[in-house]
């Protein structure tokens, strides 16, 4: 079973995504912002991260860079998931390292689009 | 809705674009049909169909049948006969085509995703392809999704259905809430409405032809008859794709599927050859 990690400063958005992710198998762990998403890779890299980007304490930007930056960092699968959704934020996303893009609202289908092509599902 | 009508409505759509609808379908002709009625100005469904049995305006009848196909379409849509085309399709063409010439058929192109996908994959191997004259054509007998594949304007939520994010950089701009295909892609594919009940003769032939997810929607003998002429328009190596829900076996021994190659049909001609040629 691959392993998510879902970070997300929103309590309703980190259940529905792990309702999602169990049923398209993954074993899930929670964050609620950056910096818990760091301890929590640091305890143990997920297979895919999937990363809000406007949280407080530490942004997903930030964590993806430090996360990338990490020893094995570069090996977990990062797939933003946020609101925001013009070209100069998804183009700073893809060159600090993220593999994929959803711009939210999302739903089972592009979740599911989204990870198989990243090789996932 | 009275037997009577359901079919009336059952024998318009049929004649019109092959479409069968069976009696467990009422609620969609009701649901789909019911917002025509009240644009028209009408009270009720009855109304409609009344109108449509006084008068049989053009018009009114091809909105209906609009109103009654399913368009939905994704990008790259189920993956691997995109997949195919790239990695064993076009190279085989390429090095049987002494000429450079490519002619591409979208059958059913609905709202562009389809032949857009087969697009960007061409425009990905521009360099290997420089000096190839390749010619997309998407048609579809609903005129409203072909000006909406013709403007290339999709929602946020069509571009994350199938589109990988670094190929929506590439190939897309913003505009407002909707992203629109470049210009470059667009003007590789031609649109023209076509009826898939018509005669092919005049569309010439094709190496490639993508039928897909639209043949499921049809009767069987409309199948079959679909699938010979489509035969017609291809050469001897020519490849037929169809959608995932659908197949030749059953319907024609003119097409033979490619074990291992999913959705991808070759001519009976060509297989006996490489039977033959081992
Ligand atoms: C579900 S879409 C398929 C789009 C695309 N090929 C795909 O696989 O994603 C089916 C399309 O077939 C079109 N269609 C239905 N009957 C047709 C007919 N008789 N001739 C041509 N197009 C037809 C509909 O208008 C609709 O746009």
């Amino acid at each position: 079973m691959k392993s998510c990690l879902v970070v997300d400063d929103s309590k309703v958005i980190r259940k529905v995504a792990r309702r999602i992710l169990e049923e398209l198998d993954f074993d899930i762990r929670e964050a609620v912002d950056g910096q818990d998403a760091l301890n929590a890779c640091h305890d143990m890299l997920p297979d895919v991260v999937l990363l809000d980007w406007n949280m407080p304490v530490m942004n997903g930007l930030d964590f993806l860079k430090a996360l990338r930056a990490s020893d094995g960092g570069d090996k977990p699968v990062v797939v933003f998931c946020t609101t925001e959704n013009d070209m100069s934020h998804i183009s700073a996303a893809i060159s600090a390292g993220a593999d994929e893009y959803i711009m939210k609202p999302f739903d089972r289908e592009i979740i599911e689009s989204k990870f198989s092509q990243v090789g996932l599902i | 809705m009275r037997k009577e009508d359901f079919e009336l409505l059952s024998k318009i759509l049929k004649e019109r674009s092959g479409l069968v609808l069976s009696e467990d379908k009422v609620y969609l002709l009701e649901s789909r049909l019911t917002p025509i009625a009240r644009k028209k100005g009408m009270e009720t469904l009855d109304d409609l169909i009344n109108e449509i049995r006084l008068r049989r305006k053009e018009d009114l009848l091809r909105e209906v049948t609009d109103a009654m196909t399913t368009n939905e379409s994704f990008f790259f849509r189920d993956n691997t006969p995109f997949d195919l085309f790239k990695e064993d399709v076009l190279p085989a063409l390429m090095k049987n085509r002494a000429n450079k010439r490519l002619r591409i058929w979208c059958a059913a192109a609905s709202t562009g995703q389809e032949p857009y996908s087969l697009g960007i994959i061409l425009k990905e191997m521009e360099t290997q392809l420089s000096g190839w004259k390749i010619e997309i054509i998407g048609t579809d007998l609903s005129q409203d999704v072909l000006d909406k594949a013709k403007a290339g304007i999709y929602s946020q939520f069509e571009v994350q259905r199938g589109l990988p994010i670094k190929l929506l950089m590439k190939y897309f701009t913003q505009a407002g809430e909707m992203w629109q295909i470049s210009e470059d892609i667009r003007n590789m594919v031609t649109y023209k409405p076509y009826n898939l009940l018509d005669s092919f003769g005049m569309l010439g032939k094709f190496d490639v032809i993508f039928c897909r997810n639209v043949l499921i929607y049809f009767h069987q003998d409309t199948k079959a008859d679909v699938l010979n002429r489509l035969r017609e328009q291809m050469p001897e190596d020519g490849t037929l794709f169809l959608g995932a829900a659908e197949t030749v076996l059953g319907l024609t021994d003119k097409f033979k599927p490619v074990s291992g190659k999913r959705g991808l049909y070759k001519t009976s001609e060509y297989m006996t050859q490489a039977l033959k040629a081992g």
